[in-house]
């Protein structure tokens, strides 16, 4: 690395991101990076699994090609049952030992000075996980990632890249989450995702956090021609802040992307969330949705289309259900077009449910709080496609819990 | 309550929707196993009285009672009064996104007494997937609103207009499957017994389909007659609402 890059990473560790409260890093301290390894994960303490299973990750490998599971800055668990076949999963710097094509794709799509979440997860050299889908091969089943925060006052510094090759296909279920009572901590997540011509990849990631925790996840996404992106977020528990932004860059003729973000912004919680694309290639599409509940929480749903080219088509939709008062719910829909050829649309909407839909219910003979919970979960999942089954269980959960406690 | 009381059982009912009256004294009654039917002209509170029987909320009750079964049901919540029997076709039932027809089919027949595996018969089949409500044509609402009551299996039902917005294609469907609502269908397995029904009906149309013991005409907010059905639909059709001639000559008044 030259130095002129190094210094100027340094300066952006005093760099503050665009959007959410800003978190003062020097209040933490790094992470473990040799956490005990966990051979098999039905061998892991059952509180860890019970967390795993929280966020989607399942201890029965049975119907997943791989696991990978990282307990603050080191990588704890990885297996795969498909490494012959063209699946390779591992930890980025082991990636990046033995692979020269891996290099090639490390810090390549994110700037490490966007600010001073990137700048710190650069500096301090951090691992991740790197999982890599040979040309043609299609997964059959997700490809599962555990990020687990366990120190208190400590910060969680990950670097991840994802490639899945031209012609592959994959889904990727990641599950983010606290451990051993860690509730004042820090987790930054860079992920660079690659997605090459005819590849597609759907990301879905389920993450539960303690009451005061701080979330700042980085994600760039780059497509080929005709790759298909799929990027679902689920925030459903108690969180002290979360700031993500994901972007995707349709560089590919007929890219597509979809951003679908299901929140719950609880009372102390602080969301602010959505997604971008850069739609820079004829006759990409994007669609972003978000579906978000506020239980007395500050929730911010934002989403931005950018059209740069002849022939797109973009959808972006912000709906949000206020459920009791006491926090601020925004919805900030962005639309930018550089040309004539371009289709781009917004809704937005903001308030409580209605009340002829509750009574309609409750007239077949539900009660107020089944009817409730029954439009809250039609709301959130209803019109996102491609939900995988564990996550819609998820959701039926949180939504349940949610409920009962308000 | 020392005497036997009807059914359903509403003393000087006054409501008010927003900050209008819309109810302004309604009295009526209706015993086990009687279809009423309900006539007057549009705005004159027909909706109104049947919202207000299921409890929805953009209606206020100012005075008066409701009972039915005996039980006092004035301040009880919508799905109290579903539970004790009650069940409503809206004329325009709202959409409810994210929210499948099938789940919602499921859950009620958990509360409710009917059978269920018949969409077919309703040509709903296709629809159970789907969001409820939304996209649906007239007649499609009504068919899935008639699915829905059939497995809910109401002692008493409330029909909102069931033949507005229907196609002549969908009306002898839908006429067929509101008579075995009332009359009990022989295809489910339980005993086949007569349910109460209160109808609104602009047309007379439904009536094709079932027969009606008492009609009653409102108008302004208060039931000014009651009679035959068909000799008050006759006589609607002739001289209007306008005068209410009917209510004057040939028929009691109330």
């Amino acid at each position: 690395m030259s130095d002129e890059r190094e210094d100027s990473v340094k300066k952006a560790l005093g760099k503050e991101a665009a959007y959410g409260p800003s978190i003062d890093i020097d209040n933490f301290d790094e992470g473990e990076s040799e956490p005990e390894q966990i051979e098999k994960l039905a061998d892991a303490p059952e509180d860890l699994k019970k967390k795993m299973e929280n966020v989607g990750v399942t201890v029965d490998e049975s119907h997943r090609e791989g696991t990978i599971l990282f307990i603050d800055n080191g990588m704890s668990h990885c297996s795969s049952t498909r490494a012959q076949e063209g699946l390779f999963i591992m930890n980025t710097k082991t990636a990046l030992e033995k692979y020269d094509w891996a290099r090639r794709l490390n810090w390549n799509l994110m700037d490490p000075t966007k600010d001073k979440y990137t700048a710190k997860t650069f500096l301090e050299n951090s691992d991740g996980y790197f999982i890599y889908v040979k040309p043609g091969v299609h997964l059959k089943f997700p490809v599962q990632t555990c990020m687990m925060l366990s120190k208190h006052k400590g910060i969680q510094n990950l670097h991840n890249i994802i490639f899945v090759d031209h012609d592959a296909s994959m889904d990727i279920i990641t599950g983010c989450t606290t451990v051993h009572g860690a509730n004042d901590a820090l987790h930054v997540g860079v992920s660079e995702i690659y997605i090459a011509d005819n590849a597609s990849l759907s990301f879905s990631m389920i993450h539960s956090w303690n009451d005061n925790t701080a979330v700042r996840p980085r994600t760039n996404a780059r497509l080929g021609k005709n790759a298909r992106y799929v990027n679902n977020y689920v925030v459903l528990d108690p969180v002290g802040t979360v700031q993500s932004y994901p972007t995707a860059f349709l560089e590919g003729e007929g890219a597509s992307c979809s951003f679908n973000t299901m929140c719950i912004a609880h009372e102390n919680s602080n969301i602010d969330t959505g997604g971008c694309a850069f739609l820079n290639a004829p006759r990409s599409g994007a669609e972003i949705l978000s579906r978000n509940i506020t239980y007395g929480g500050s929730m911010v749903a934002r989403g931005r289309l950018v059209g740069n080219a002849p022939g797109i088509k973009a959808h972006l939709e912000c709906r949000s259900i206020v459920q009791k008062d006491g926090g601020v719910t925004e919805a900030i829909p962005e639309l930018e077009a550089h040309l004539a050829d371009v289709e781009m649309t917004h809704e937005a909407a903001v308030g409580k449910i209605a009340q002829d839909q509750i009574e309609y219910l409750m007239s077949r003979g539900l009660s107020e709080d089944d009817a409730v919970s029954m439009i809250i979960r039609g709301f959130l999942v209803g019109g996102i496609k491609g939900l995988p089954d564990s996550l819609r269980d998820e959701i039926n959960r949180a939504i349940d819990k949610a409920n009962a406690g308000n | 309550m020392g005497s036997v009381m009807s059914l359903l059982e509403i003393k000087d009912l006054h409501v008010q929707a927003g900050d209008r009256e819309i109810l302004k004294g309604v009295t009526f009654s209706m015993e086990e196993g009687e279809t009423c039917v309900l006539f007057g002209p549009n705005g004159s509170g027909k909706s109104t009285l049947l919202a207000s029987i299921m409890g929805y909320g953009q209606t206020k009750i100012t005075s008066g009672h409701i009972f039915f079964k005996g039980q006092d049901i004035t301040q009880m919540t919508v799905d109290q009064r579903a539970r004790l029997g009650i069940g409503m076709m809206m004329q325009r039932p709202p959409n409810v996104t994210g929210v499948r027809l099938g789940d919602l089919v499921k859950v009620t027949a958990a509360n409710g007494h009917g059978c269920t595996g018949h969409e077919a018969e309703f040509k709903m089949e296709n629809f159970m997937d789907r969001d409820i409500n939304v996209g649906f044509s007239g007649g499609e609402i009504k068919r899935s609103e008639l699915l829905q009551l059939s497995v809910q299996a109401p002692d008493f039902v409330m029909l909102d207009e069931p033949e507005s917005g229907v196609d002549l294609e969908n009306i002898g469907l839908i006429g067929r499957k509101v008579h075995e609502l009332i009359y009990g269908s022989t295809t489910c397995g339980r005993p086949v017994q007569r349910v109460s029904a209160l109808v609104i009906t602009h047309t007379g149309q439904i009536l094709d389909y079932i027969g009606a013991d008492r009609a009653y005409i409102m108008i302004d907010g208060t039931i000014r007659c009651s009679g035959r059905p068909g000799e008050l639909l006759k006589d609607i059709k002739e001289n209007g609402y306008g005068d209410c001639k009917s209510c004057r000559t040939n028929v009691k008044i109330l």
